[in-house]
């Protein structure tokens, strides 16, 4: 077997890795969140009683959830400029164009996602809200919200697994990400294993970071009086999955 | 019978303000009044034409069958759904949302919010549509639960009650508001037979101190005890209204008489 650790190691603690991955998750984090505040209004419209809005949100997760990530992202970076001649400045860089394409793409999926969060609150809640005289806004983010939050919550986590990678296509537009910096690394060493593993290794911390991080978000949508702490982890896990 | 929790003074001045809802103020005085009231859902016309009025202090319980269009009748009197012609104009949402403060919900499912805990659930239309600051709500409700027999759980999150609990908690929740009126959706409908007794005990006190109610029901025992008039309601229609003497011991209609012997 021929593997360098040495060349592996030295790659893991490499800057330019270090800086790829610092693009990948900020490219990761920009998406999500413009994909969500997308999907969250997408979803709104779909359930609006106006028509009109109801069609526009209905033809954009069409549209975008039947294009391909990658061909999205050619269609941003190189199709857009020849459209719009203002986007042929410096500024827009490989790094704002896929956060535009990304960001459409999730909002797309985040849009289904969220009309299914906003499906699965129990019509009472609405009526019970408003009973007690809660204007429109208060019953969406201070009854309807919450409960929707926590249904949607490992799905969009899945999303945002899904987006971590899928940050990777944007190498083909020359964003220099992780998977950018060990293609890079590879072409000049041909040192395949060891410049590829490294970048393995950069996504396997960065999802189990993430998976932490979102067992601590589950269990704030633990409705329990006495805490989690007195379940086990399982019990938690079931808890959080019995929906209402 | 099961073991009743203490029930405590509900309508105290010095906690929830004026008392808007005892018959302290002038009698005669309608606080919610319905004329031809309309309502189809679809080609199904669930209101055909009704007329209700409460005046304050009455106690009035609304039997009938389901379908009849109770239910429908009491979310329009709570301006919860716009009604297609009648007295009660459907009016812009936002300015329903100031009225119905005024008007006290209580739902047959309790509707609880299950991500507020007990005393959560109790202070939120304090803090949201009173605008009480939390400290000064937290009081208020906190009083109002153990009036209700629950101060010892007001830690506890809805899916941690039982449904007697839960629906002592709706019921306190609507309270604190200081309505000038409370609607009950057939309260105890949805409640486990030995738990009905808890809540009962509650609109029971409530009913004593005064305070102006709609009852929609099944317990023939409850109307008769507390109500001052009983309403029955067939094809959206009222088609009986009387003391509940009269309602139970001489109905004049034949569709009341056949109702009241199938819930016995």
């Amino acid at each position: 077997m021929e593997f360098d650790t040495s060349i592996f190691f030295e790659a893991l603690t490499s800057p330019a890795y270090l800086e790829g991955v610092q693009i990948t998750i900020a490219l990761t984090v920009v998406a999500m969140v413009f994909g969500l505040i997308l999907g969250l209004v997408v979803a709104l419209l779909r359930g609006s009683a106006n028509r009109v809005l109801r069609g526009i949100a209905w033809t954009y997760i069409w549209i975008f959830r039947a294009l391909p990530s990658l061909l999205l992202l050619f269609l941003v970076w190189d199709g857009l400029p020849q459209l719009v001649p203002a986007l042929k400045g410096d500024w827009f860089s490989a790094f704002i164009a896929a956060s535009v394409a990304l960001s459409i793409n999730e909002g797309a999926y985040a849009a289904e996602i969220i009309r299914g969060g906003l499906l699965s609150v129990d019509e009472g809640q609405r009526l019970a809200a408003r009973a007690l005289g809660l204007s429109p806004t208060k019953v969406f983010s201070k009854v309807i919200a919450p409960q929707m939050i926590r249904v949607t919550i490992p799905p969009l986590s899945n999303d945002f697994v899904s987006m971590l990678k899928l940050t990777s296509l944007a190498s083909v537009i020359s964003l220099q990400e992780l998977l950018a910096r060990s293609h890079s690394a590879v072409s000049t060493t041909f040192k395949f294993a060891e410049y590829y593993a490294a970048a393995a290794v950069y996504y396997l911390v960065l999802v189990s970071v993430f998976m932490v991080v979102q067992a601590q978000i589950e269990r704030r949508f633990v409705w329990m009086s006495q805490g989690s702490s007195g379940l086990s982890r399982v019990q938690r896990v079931r808890q959080f999955a019995t929906i209402r | 019978m099961t073991q009743q929790p203490p029930v405590g003074h509900l309508l105290d001045e010095a906690l929830l303000g004026e008392p808007v809802a005892s018959t302290a103020g002038g009698a005669d005085e309608f606080v919610l009044e319905a004329v031809g009231l309309h309502k189809r859902y679809g080609h199904n016309e669930v209101l055909r034409g009704v007329t209700f009025g409460v005046q304050r202090g009455d106690v009035k319980a609304v039997l009938g069958p389901s379908g009849s269009g109770k239910s429908t009748m009491l979310r329009c009197l709570a301006l919860l759904e716009p009604v297609e012609s009648g007295e009660l104009v459907p009016l812009p949402e936002r300015v329903l949302a100031r009225e119905r403060r005024e008007i006290g919900m209580v739902f047959q499912r309790f509707n609880l919010f299950p991500h507020l805990t007990a005393l959560g659930n109790v202070m939120i239309g304090l803090t949201e549509v009173r605008d009480r600051d939390r400290k000064e709500a937290r009081t208020i409700a906190q009083s109002m639960l153990a009036r209700v027999g629950l101060a010892e759980r007001e830690r506890f999150f809805p899916s941690e009650l039982s449904g007697g609990q839960q629906q002592r908690v709706a019921i306190a929740r609507a309270l604190v508001m200081n309505p000038k009126v409370m609607l009950f959706d057939e309260p105890t409908s949805a409640l486990d037979p030995e738990l009905v007794g808890e809540v009962l005990a509650v609109m029971e006190e409530l009913a004593r101190e005064g305070m102006t109610m709609v009852v929609v029901t099944h317990e023939v025992g409850f109307a008769k005890r507390v109500a001052d008039r009983v309403i029955m309601m067939d094809a959206g229609s009222i088609i009986e209204d009387a003391p509940p003497d009269e309602f139970f011991g001489n109905p004049r209609q034949e569709r009341t008489r056949k109702f009241l012997e199938a819930v016995d």
